[in-house]
């Protein structure tokens, strides 16, 4: 999923400060399972935020809408009726989100209310890592499942390099080096035979180097 | 035992401290508390576990959240202490409330129509 961070409430105020009328826009996929940009954020940020202007001698309107999507049109035209009421709309989704809205609500102020990090996974209640760059040309069938484009440092294709040391990556001991991650896996698979095999240059045509990408599949086209 | 503890602390039960979430507490302001305190079991005898954990995490976030918004986070306090200590109890009744009272009313209230 796409992992992202509440960002701070000084910044949201610095955005906002001479809006009258507000939509805290929340969304109900990654952001909520990261717990920055779901129902439950969308309720502390409004809450937090009338404070606020109250205690600046303001009265300001501040709506809570949390949808099922922010990057498809379908649940965001569920704003369209209400939408141009607000002086700004927060969104809480993920920079995809936040940019659909500001795409499709062309005349009205659209503001970030979280910072997009990574796609991750939920290691455990309050941790997400890192796992994958979307580099558009996959390799975990040949790296044992574990991807050295998003968690090896200097994104080798054929590692270890000279600074894995046991089992940790030389920029920082807390970080497993992929590399030996992918070793470990592939001697549990029984097959480190395949380590042996180089993997040929990448195709970063289709990572971001190729400019801003598109996938366009015919077949689904109505 | 009769004890008393101040008149003007209004008590909300909840099954554990553990329950009282973030908003909980922002809601309490937002609607004119001028403090708020929770009170969990001791720590390391929550019946489920990690209840009084959560709870101090959440008053801590709501402290600093406060803080932000300009209402004072000092006005949110987490209390530990087992069902049979009554005179505790009536003890950090009266210290909450007593530090509320140093800090004066919530500064919202000022500006609020219809304030509770
Ligand atoms: S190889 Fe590319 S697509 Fe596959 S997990 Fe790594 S970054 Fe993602
Ligand atoms: S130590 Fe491992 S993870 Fe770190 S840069 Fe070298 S190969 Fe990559």
């Amino acid at each position: 999923m796409i992992v992202a961070e509440k960002k701070p409430i000084e910044e949201i105020i610095e955005q906002v400060e001479d809006c009258e009328k507000l939509l805290i826009l929340g969304c109900n996929e990654c952001v909520t399972v990261c717990e920055a940009g779901g129902k439950k954020e969308v309720g502390v940020l409004a809450s937090a935020l009338r404070m606020y202007f109250l205690n600046q001698g303001k009265e300001v309107r501040i709506d809570e809408v949390t949808l099922e999507r922010q990057c498809d049109h379908e649940y965001l035209e569920e704003i369209r009726e209400v939408a141009d009421q607000y002086d700004a709309i927060v969104s809480l989704a993920c920079g995809v989100g936040v940019q659909f809205v500001a795409e499709k609500y062309h005349s009205q102020r659209v503001y970030p209310g979280v910072n997009t990090c990574f796609l991750g996974a939920t290691e455990q209640r309050g941790l997400w890592t890192e796992r994958c760059q979307a580099c558009g040309t996959c390799i975990l069938a040949y790296t044992a499942g574990i991807c050295p484009i998003s968690r090896c440092a200097k994104r080798l294709l054929n590692g270890p390099c000279g600074g894995s040391s046991n089992g940790k990556c030389e920029i920082n001991p807390e970080l497993d080096c992929a590399w030996q991650l992918i070793i470990d896996r592939l001697k549990a698979l029984g097959r480190l035979e395949d380590y042996e095999k180089l993997l040929e240059i990448k195709d970063w045509s289709t990572d971001r180097a190729g400019g801003p990408r598109k996938v366009i599949r015919e077949d689904v086209q109505i | 035992m009769r004890l008393s503890y101040p008149t003007n602390i209004r008590i909300i039960r909840v099954p554990c401290s553990g329950k009282v979430d973030i908003i909980h507490i922002l809601r309490a302001f937002e609607k004119g508390a001028d403090g708020v305190c929770v009170v969990g079991c001791i720590e390391g005898d929550c019946h489920f576990k990690t209840g009084n954990f959560r709870a101090r995490k959440r008053v801590e976030q709501a402290r600093k959240l406060l803080e932000s918004v300009g209402v004072g986070g000092e006005r949110v306090k987490m209390y530990n202490l087992s069902s049979g200590e009554g005179p505790l109890f009536a003890r950090y009744a009266t210290e909450i409330v007593d530090i509320v009272k140093a800090l004066g009313p919530n500064p919202i209230k000022r500006f609020k129509k219809n304030a509770a």
